[in-house]
């Protein structure tokens, strides 16, 4: 039924560290890898190695610049590079489900997840219409909408080792920029986090009440005169000596003027 | 939006189809017999039509009943219900006209209220969509409606009601672009809010998720054409509203030349109209286009 639940018992989901991602894509290959060959249609490409390939991809990372403005502190600040990672959030106002004519989308009252019925989907469309995040994408084979499962398939499996009972995005990050569990209790280790860091949602004013959070990159170091060293590795010379003292008197004579500085 | 020439000769069609059978449905004009046969013919030809080229666009067309099921939540549901009721109530109200010179009008008076309500449903569909902010707004359940009132009067032959209705239409089209231009801003979703790092400085798209394209910007990120916006916009309300009226008020005497100029409202009419629907979804833009840097 496409009503959304009022409640759901737990709220499962991912926390995404902006400061930690590096922007290797591994997390975009692994759910590609799992996805295509587990639960539901396989993610298809289109002209994949041909001049216009695309594909269906169910997780990808963008790359921001964020340029701050200059201030007293900082009179010319660097921009920073953020990579993000953006996948299904898993709203608890998803509208991508209370739009489907068929009921084919859902979310789970006992954990929270946005799944699609691929048996029950038309492919009209519209649930992806509906999401602010782009995160679903209709397979251009299937015809059917494809979405970040959680990967369902993967944790609740007990075929599985239980470290691999994680979101394959989440077991496959080298630096442990993603991380998995119920945003609902306030005690789990993904709650702490958000509350340590000031996870945020993305687009609030959309009012889908996304359940994945973003932990936003903390701030650069600036470099002053923080090093114990500094003193020491100063330049002594405050005038140049010998042959390059010489030089320096003798090309001061030549007619012209010097840029560069005092030596 | 992508211009999906199957939703632009949906909404086109059925719009016109359903606004048709409304007048139809009210008793304007009151034909029965053979007459009655082409207007009613003609009002299902193009909601049919259109229903069925909507269908095109579906990855899986042999499901579309399933979309029948969830009325209570979708308004796409909804106007699939809707248009089937009011296809069945004017059926039956088409076969008392035809067949046995009755009116029903109870029958005729339910079956109008529901034509209306398809073309409502079918702009909410649209105007529910808060992703889209030139379409999340009162008016374009209004443009529908007065699209779909006044093209249904033109077709049925209510020349001075047509008018008033073109009138009406031509106003709110002008309305909605004036509006539908400043929707996006006043929104408030900019590139700072959908990657919450705004209040960091300024953000720009520094590289995409991948070099080629994809789904989410061949359907959200539609941007050709859209430099035209203003020549097609001039061209669709010339087309669908001013040469119209101008046939409708020129003063000639002959029954023939005034329904060639009848017929020559409504063809100029429908080129008009398709004009502005393709441009309700090629201007239309998606808040996603902002992780893409296309805002």
């Amino acid at each position: 039924m496409t009503d959304l639940p009022t409640t759901t018992d737990r709220k499962l989901g991912l926390v995404i560290d902006l400061d930690t991602c590096v922007g290797c894509h591994a997390c975009v290959i692994s759910c590609k890898g799992w996805n295509t060959e587990n639960y539901g249609a396989p993610l298809s490409d289109q002209d994949p190695y041909g001049a216009d390939p695309s594909g269906t991809f169910l997780n990808r990372v963008h790359s921001f610049e964020v340029q701050p403005a200059p201030c007293s502190a900082q009179p010319s600040p660097t921009a920073q590079l953020v990579h993000f990672p953006k996948s299904c959030l898993h709203c608890e106002d998803a509208p991508c489900v209370t739009v489907c004519p068929t009921g084919a989308s859902y979310k789970r009252v006992e954990d929270g997840i946005v799944l699609v019925n691929e048996s029950d989907c038309i492919g009209c469309g519209l649930c992806a219409w509906s999401c602010p995040y782009g995160a679903r994408e209709l397979d251009l084979a299937e015809g059917v909408m494809k979405k970040c499962t959680l990967c369902v398939d993967r944790i609740y499996n007990e075929n599985l080792p239980e470290e691999d009972r994680v979101p394959s995005c989440v077991r496959t990050c080298p630096a442990g920029a993603r991380h998995f569990g119920d945003l609902g209790d306030p005690t789990s280790d993904v709650s702490k986090l958000v509350a340590e860091r000031g996870g945020m949602d993305l687009m609030p004013e959309q009012g889908t009440r996304p359940v994945n959070k973003y932990l936003p990159p903390r701030p650069k170091d600036q470099l002053g005169d923080i090093d114990v060293l500094a003193p020491l590795l100063a330049p002594v010379a405050e005038e140049p000596k010998g042959f390059l003292g010489w030089l320096d008197k003798a090309l001061d004579a030549l007619p012209g003027n010097s840029s560069g500085g005092s030596n | 939006m992508h211009p999906a020439p199957s939703v632009i000769v949906f909404t086109t069609l059925s719009g016109l189809g359903f606004g048709l059978l409304f007048f139809l449905g009210l008793g304007m004009p009151g034909a029965t017999g053979g007459v009655a046969f082409v207007f009613f013919a003609l009002a299902y030809a193009l909601a049919v039509g259109g229903l069925l080229a909507s269908t095109f666009h579906l990855g899986h067309p042999e499901r579309a009943w399933k979309a029948f099921t969830q009325w209570r939540s979708s308004w796409l549901s909804r106007e699939g219900c809707a248009a089937v009721a009011a296809l069945l109530i004017m059926g039956l109200y088409a076969i008392g006209r035809i067949f046995y010179a009755a009116d029903w009008q109870f029958l005729g008076g339910i079956g109008a209220m529901l034509s209306l309500t398809t073309v409502f449903t079918t702009s909410m569909i649209y105007a529910q969509l808060k992703t889209i902010p030139r379409w999340n707004m009162a008016l374009v359940p209004v443009k529908f409606l007065t699209f779909a009132l006044a093209g249904g009067a033109l077709l049925a032959g209510q020349e001075t009601l047509a008018t008033w209705l073109l009138l009406i239409a031509g106003a709110v089209a002008l309305a909605y672009w004036q509006r539908g231009d400043r929707a996006f801003a006043t929104a408030g979703s900019d590139i700072g809010s959908a990657t919450g790092l705004g209040d960091r400085g300024a953000v720009r798209a520094f590289e995409p998720p991948h070099t080629g394209s994809n789904y989410l910007l061949r359907e959200f990120v539609h941007v050709v054409g859209r430099k035209h916006s203003l020549k097609l916009r001039v061209i669709g309300v010339s087309l669908a509203f001013v040469l119209p009226l101008l046939f409708l008020l020129l003063p000639v005497s002959g029954l023939a030349l005034k329904h060639t100029l009848a017929g020559l409202a409504v063809v100029s009419h429908i080129a008009g109209v398709f004009c502005c629907r393709w441009l309700f979804f090629a201007e239309a833009e998606h808040v996603v286009g902002l992780y893409y840097g296309k805002r």
